[in-house]
């Protein structure tokens, strides 16, 4: 089969693999209809994530139709056309049965520290992922879930991973009615956070970036203010600024390991990769809500220390809030929202690309080239 | 400012998701103290390993289900081991593994050519994107590079001159 493959930072390729099998009884492998590639693909394209081996399959993002199970598997049939969230959780260990889905312990040997992610380097279980014709799905009767009648497949591609991690990521964030807040990063993650933040009853929202295309789409999507941090002197203070001196009520790092901005966290975290990314993002975050207030980080660094004022977190009485996305705890409430027209996913899809081209894929997407958003990767059989 | 709607309740749905007894500043956590009877739970079936997968010091053996993905082998993978013996809290975990990243660069090219295979390099960097979307930025960059390169050249070549 055709199959993304790493060869090293910042070099990709499609090459043949075997078609996966069934390794364990849980198991079922998918045909692979839609895979996009995520800001998180991108820690993982620069060589950031430690134990990134040479030859693994990424793409944590896709939907497929069953082609096989193993004998475990009950409810999922030959034959489903499924959307995957992207952890991979066992549905029974103790973390997954208080819906920490993505905190799975029963997924993961390489680390204790986060559950099992498709195509997403052996520190997250070394499974090759979906940027493929096929892939081995484990535990395939706890989180995939057929396609709802009529849902077109490019919302449930993102309803994987964007949607539940920005919804999330407001969720976290315990906006109360009338709050005021602030999204770092317009990718397709802060976007769709700023969409969701109006859910929660935000009562103004703000979104932080440097790609002016991005802003505009923000703009226009969430609706809310989209500002570029490259004319405010200081984010921090143009926050204060707008609000009174006391800084927002909640602040949304939907930025992660690869911010830009600082040029101390830029060397120390992406150049030197001695810390766990670039935590510029996070920084201004911090530094821009109120005290008492919430900093809800969705933003993905790596698992060494990084660079962040914790000495303020103390003083302002920040709490933060945090976690990968519990994908299934909240597929539920936002297939209902994608059904009633509360929440259009698939218009952040900008680029639709043949998964052979996926060199030119990674590129597009991580130069943010051609004004793209969110590209999704085509398989051959999926685009016939 | 212009952006901002003037009544956020006339934006689709909002509010609908408000929940005012989600603040985290206070505790949240709907508790049971189930946890203190004690962290078990019936297993999922185990995964018979086929290949080499290492764990984490901090559990006490592999996980129900795993990846099989690109076991550890060479170089690379001696790396990886060492790096098995300390725990994710350790700079001795993670820096090891970091540079078995960069060994298994250089063996992924080994391997390629091995197979009588010159990688490609320009395309798996998708240079053929940048050309086509952003022409000047890479000529810009290649002939950034192809002076910085030229000029370091010119350097070391006035310096061996000098020695002799
Ligand atoms: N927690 C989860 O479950 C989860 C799931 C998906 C993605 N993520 C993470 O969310 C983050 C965003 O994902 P994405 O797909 O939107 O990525 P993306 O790379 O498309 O977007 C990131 C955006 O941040 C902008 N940016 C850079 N520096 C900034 C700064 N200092 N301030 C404000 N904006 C800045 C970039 O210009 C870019 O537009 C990534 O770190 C990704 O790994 C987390
Ligand atoms: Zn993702
Ligand atoms: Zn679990």
């Amino acid at each position: 089969m055709l199959a993304m493959n790493y060869r090293g930072p910042h070099r990709v390729r499609i090459d043949h693999k075997p078609v996966p099998e069934i390794l364990h009884p849980q198991d079922a492998i998918v045909r692979v209809t839609r895979s996009c590639i995520c800001g998180s693909d991108l820690h993982l394209y620069n060589g950031s994530v430690p134990d990134t081996r040479v030859g693994m399959t990424f793409g944590h993002e896709f939907t497929g139709v069953v082609e096989q199970v193993g004998p475990g598997v009950e409810k999922l049939k030959v034959g489903d056309h499924v959307l995957v969230p992207f952890n991979i959780a066992c549905g029974t260990c103790v973390f997954c049965q208080q819906g920490l889905y993505g905190n799975c312990h029963e997924s993961n040997p390489q680390a204790t520290a986060v559950g099992g992610i498709y195509g997403y380097s052996h520190t997250a279980g070394g499974y090759d992922g979906g940027q493929a014709e096929y892939v081995r799905v484990p535990y395939a009767d706890v989180s995939p879930a057929v396609i709802p009648e009529g849902m077109d497949p490019d919302d449930a591609v993102l309803l994987t991973d964007v949607v539940p991690t920005a919804f999330q990521a407001a969720e976290m964030g315990g906006i109360q009615t009338g709050d005021t807040v602030v999204v770092f990063g317009a990718g397709p993650v802060g976007i769709m956070a700023a969409r969701c933040a109006w859910l929660f009853g935000a009562g103004r929202v703000i979104v932080i970036d440097c790609v002016d295309y991005r802003l505009d789409f923000a703009r226009t999507y969430a609706p809310c203010e989209a500002y570029d941090f490259r004319s405010l002197e200081d984010p921090v203070v143009f926050i204060k600024g707008t609000t009174e001196s006391l800084g927002a009520d909640v602040c949304i790092d939907a930025v992660g390991a690869e911010a830009a901005g600082s040029a101390l966290q830029t060397v120390l975290g992406r150049k030197l990769l001695v810390q766990g990314g670039s935590a510029t993002a996070l920084h201004w975050a911090i530094n821009s809500v109120k005290k008492g207030g919430i900093v809800s980080i969705v933003g993905v660094y790596g698992p060494v220390g990084t660079h962040v004022p914790i000495g303020n977190v103390v003083n302002k009485g920040i709490t933060l809030r945090a976690n990968q996305a519990s994908v299934k705890r909240l597929l539920p409430r936002l297939i209902e929202h994608v059904q009633n027209g509360i929440l259009d996913p698939k218009a952040l899809i900008t680029h639709r690309i043949p998964l052979e081209d996926v060199s030119d894929a990674y590129r597009i997407f991580s130069a943010k080239l051609d004004d793209c958003i969110k590209p999704v990767l085509m398989p051959p059989s999926a685009r016939s | 400012m212009e952006h901002t709607p003037k009544d956020p309740s006339q934006v689709l749905g909002w509010g609908v998701d408000a929940d005012p007894k989600n603040d985290p500043t206070y505790p949240m956590k709907h508790r049971t103290d189930g946890e203190h009877a004690g962290y078990s739970w019936g297993r999922p079936p185990r995964q018979p390993p086929t290949v080499e997968v290492l764990h984490s010091i901090e559990r006490s053996d592999l996980t129900s289900a795993f990846g099989t993905s690109t076991p550890p082998s060479g170089a690379s993978g001696a790396l990886r081991r060492f790096a098995f013996q300390y725990s994710e809290s350790s700079y001795g975990h993670w820096l090891p593994l970091m540079l078995a990243d960069r060994v298994g660069v250089a063996e992924g090219v080994l391997n390629d050519l091995k197979n009588g295979r010159v990688p490609n390099v320009l395309a798996e960097r998708g240079w053929k994107a940048e050309w086509k979307h952003d022409r000047t930025g890479l000529v810009r960059r290649i002939l950034v590079r192809g002076i910085l390169f030229s000029a370091a050249v010119a350097y070391f070549r006035g310096k061996s001159t000098d020695s002799r």
